[in-house]
């Protein structure tokens, strides 16, 4: 053990006599979480919206200013012809258009039913679609109101819906995702600390020196684990620090709980990186594997952003593959819904398993590449 | 540029050498659109929907049975309120609906009758479609148990340009594409500088009668040569696999993918110039492109949605200008006056990037 303690210290020495490194690895995460945190939403708001208003009427300019009113729409420009919108949709600068026809006020006055007509860019399918949904919600409850003004009050029945969303009210998908980009980047920081940590020796030569040490494999990689595991803590505290005081997610469950999952977490990302590294034999293939192999099928695949749900099955078995899709589930309830073990013990044995299966391997990888 | 001939001629030699690199670049980004423009999209179906019916009318069967119809949401349980709670935790089921007894009364008698929604918002994005859905289809079944004079006076009529179906792949592929292209590039010159410095053979180009720029220029050659093949190849796959439609120029497509390229490259040596060893180079092409591209160019999270301090920060992002030129050619047809801006913003990152990457590596050779 003591051989061990020799290493850490060993392993800490270099990090600290490395400030870069380790002003990076202290500092980005809470520069991204900052960041991410406000960019990592996929509400939209503020749909930047072209009116074509060929009526030119206090009728039309009531029906815009609602646009202007909402926080959903950003009116950037009122143009006259329909065919003047072309340009903002084709450069993107608008993503929705509204056309409102000529003669719009005179047949509202006259009380003769009026259409007018949204035009969407669809390239960006998800946000579109809730846009026309706003679009289209506020434009019937105008249409209610000019009914009611008229006094020709609607008629009763009909089925009353109430919806109510849970675990997540307001529906602020910030609360959903910042836990989410807290896995992610604990996933990112350590994976490709521990992936360089062996094969930079390789690289160097320096590791001919460690193996005429009396170091035991299991001892070496123990001792290039710990001071990562170390690090990786650090920056857990951190990203929750800035998670739960700057944006104030919620943390319905138990904080101890959290941290442990993510200790179990960590030793799964160390040991894959550490596999990375037996397998690699220069710290670019390291790179590329860690990239290209690991980081973009678990940021794609493990529902971080794309609804596992949604994928084909075949897909959906891969993902099982993955362990921040178990982390993530852990995160995200013990975040929102404040569920503990009882629920969770299915994703916290499987990240475990995933855990100890890498770091056998790893270890089995070393002994018979270093040897 | 007879010397920067000569150092990309070297660089060649060497990438040549490592088989699995040159594999990985040439041909996994193409594996990877493949694998992930299938599996991934936004288009939300199969909603795992339970139902809690105290009501047992044909009123309350006809609501559920509306929604199966729908094709949205699949019908997974039948619950007493006991369970919701337990099936919502684990996720078992997105939706609830809560039919209470007497609605079925209550609509044939003309009164408005109350029933509940319950949607899991865990994931926000997914719950405001699933909202979405329920209300459309409660909607337009109320609207056969309404009674007396309902004549909207206003309706609107949508329309959707250029991806009439709304197909959530037309819209995630070219970011695929931008992403894709852009961490191969970065990936593939991160180390490139910084692997010559800590072997040592730096001090060697050092020696050579050779200046900054034509070192860096010489560097970007071979790579650019890749990684323009790979993007080709990803989006060839693109148009075949997925029926991406090609409506603008091929000419203008190929521009603004290799200013993009150029740009990618030079921010990857960039990196490989500031960083002092491959891991600090790794960590930095992790936080300079790897993440922005994914979080900041408008490929996932809609920008116009952010802050505004972090708005600014995307004109930063040369995604963010790639990915609306490529969808601008290739989903729009339009042309290069749409988004000349965008190219004219790409070359100066491209250009800036590179000269600065120069400079500071003529600063550490003095």
């Amino acid at each position: 053990m003591r051989r061990v303690g020799f290493l850490v210290w060993k392993e800490l020495i270099e990090l600290r006599q490395d400030p870069r490194l380790f002003g990076i690895v202290i500092l980005a995460p809470i520069l991204q979480l900052f960041m991410l945190g406000y960019a990592a939403t996929t509400d939209v708001r503020n749909v930047p919206v072209v009116v074509a208003d060929a009526d030119r009427s206090a009728a039309s300019r009531d029906l815009i200013a609602r646009f202007e009113a909402s926080p959903n729409f950003t009116v950037i420009g009122i143009v006259t012809g329909a065919n003047e919108i072309d340009p903002y949709l084709e450069r993107g600068r608008a993503w929705m258009a509204l056309s409102i026809p000529a003669g719009y006020g005179e047949e509202l006055g006259a009380g003769r039913p009026e259409t007018v007509q949204v035009v969407a860019d669809g390239s960006d399918a998800n946000s579109t679609n809730i846009g026309l949904g706003y679009a289209t919600s506020l434009i019937a409850a105008y249409a209610q109101q000019l009914v009611a003004a008229r006094g020709s009050g609607g008629g009763g029945g009909g089925i009353d819906a109430r919806v109510r969303v849970w675990f997540n009210s307001r529906l602020e998908s910030r609360d959903f995702m910042i836990p989410g980009v807290l896995a992610l980047l604990l996933l990112m920081i350590t994976t490709n600390l521990s992936a360089m940590g062996i094969v930079r020796e390789k690289e160097l030569g320096t590791l001919e020196q460690l193996n005429v040490t009396p170091l035991q494999r299991w001892e070496l990689v123990l001792g290039k684990l710990l001071p990562y595991a170390l690090v990786g803590m650090i920056d857990v505290f951190l990203v929750l620090g800035v998670a739960l005081l700057w944006f104030q997610i919620p943390l319905r469950g138990s904080v101890w709980l959290l941290l442990a999952l993510n200790l179990v977490f960590l030793l799964s990302t160390l040991g894959l990186g550490l596999f990375v590294s037996t397998i690699s034999s220069t710290q670019q293939q390291a790179m590329m594997t860690t990239i290209f192999f690991f980081l973009t099928p678990m940021i794609y695949l493990s529902g971080f952003v794309f609804p596992i749900e949604n994928m084909p099955r075949v897909i959906q078995w891969v993902t099982y593959l993955i362990p921040l899709r178990y982390f993530l589930v852990i995160v995200r309830s013990i975040f929102l819904k404040g569920v503990g073990l009882e629920t969770l013990w299915p994703q916290a044995l499987a990240l475990m398993a995933w855990g100890a299966a890498i770091l056998m391997l790893a270890i089995a990888r070393s002994t018979k590449r270093i040897a | 540029m007879r010397k920067a001939i000569a150092v990309a001629h070297k660089e060649f030699r060497q990438i040549a050498r490592d088989r699995r690199t040159l594999m990985i670049l040439l041909f996994v980004p193409a594996f990877f659109l493949m694998l992930y423009g299938y599996a991934l999209n936004w288009d939300i179906r199969h909603v795992r929907l339970a139902v809690e019916d105290q009501d047992h009318t044909p009123e309350s069967r006809s609501i559920v049975s509306a929604f199966v119809n729908s094709g949205y949401f699949d019908l997974v349980a039948s619950v007493d309120d006991t369970r919701i709670a337990a099936l919502m935790n684990t996720n078992e089921v997105r939706a609830v609906l809560v039919v209470p007894s007497g609605f079925g009364r209550r609509l044939r008698t003309g009164a408005r009758a109350p029933m509940q929604v319950l949607v899991n918002g865990d994931n926000a994005n997914t719950a405001t479609t699933v909202v979405g859905y329920a209300l459309t289809i409660l909607q337009s079944e109320s609207a056969h148990y309404q009674r007396g004079p309902w004549a909207p006076l206003l309706s609107v009529q949508p329309r959707v340009w250029y991806n009439a179906e709304l197909r959530s792949t037309l819209f995630l592929v070219p970011g695929l594409i931008a992403y894709i292209a852009m961490i191969t590039a970065v990936v593939s010159t991160a180390l490139s500088i910084v692997r010559e410095k800590e072997r040592g053979t730096m001090e060697q180009v050092r020696m050579a009668p050779l200046g900054a720029p034509a070192f860096v220029v010489g560097k970007t050659i071979p790579y650019f040569l890749i990684s323009l093949a790979s993007a080709i190849g990803i989006i060839l796959v693109a148009m075949v696999l997925f029926g991406v439609p090609m409506r603008g120029s091929w000419w203008l497509l190929l521009l603004a993918l290799s200013l993009f390229l150029v740009g990618a490259l030079g921010l990857g040596l960039l990196i490989s110039s500031v960083s002092d060893n491959q891991q600090v180079a790794f960590q930095l092409a992790m936080l300079a492109s790897f993440l922005p591209t994914l979080m900041l160019s408008g490929f996932i999270f809609p920008i116009s949605s952010m802050p505004a301090f972090l708005r600014a920060v995307t004109y930063a992002v040369p995604a963010r200008y790639f990915l609306i030129a490529l969808r601008a050619i290739v989903l729009k047809g339009a042309g290069a006056q749409a988004f000349w801006q965008d190219l004219v913003a790409l070359a100066i990152f491209a250009v800036a990037v590179l000269v600065l990457a120069s400079v500071r590596l003529r600063k550490e050779w003095a």
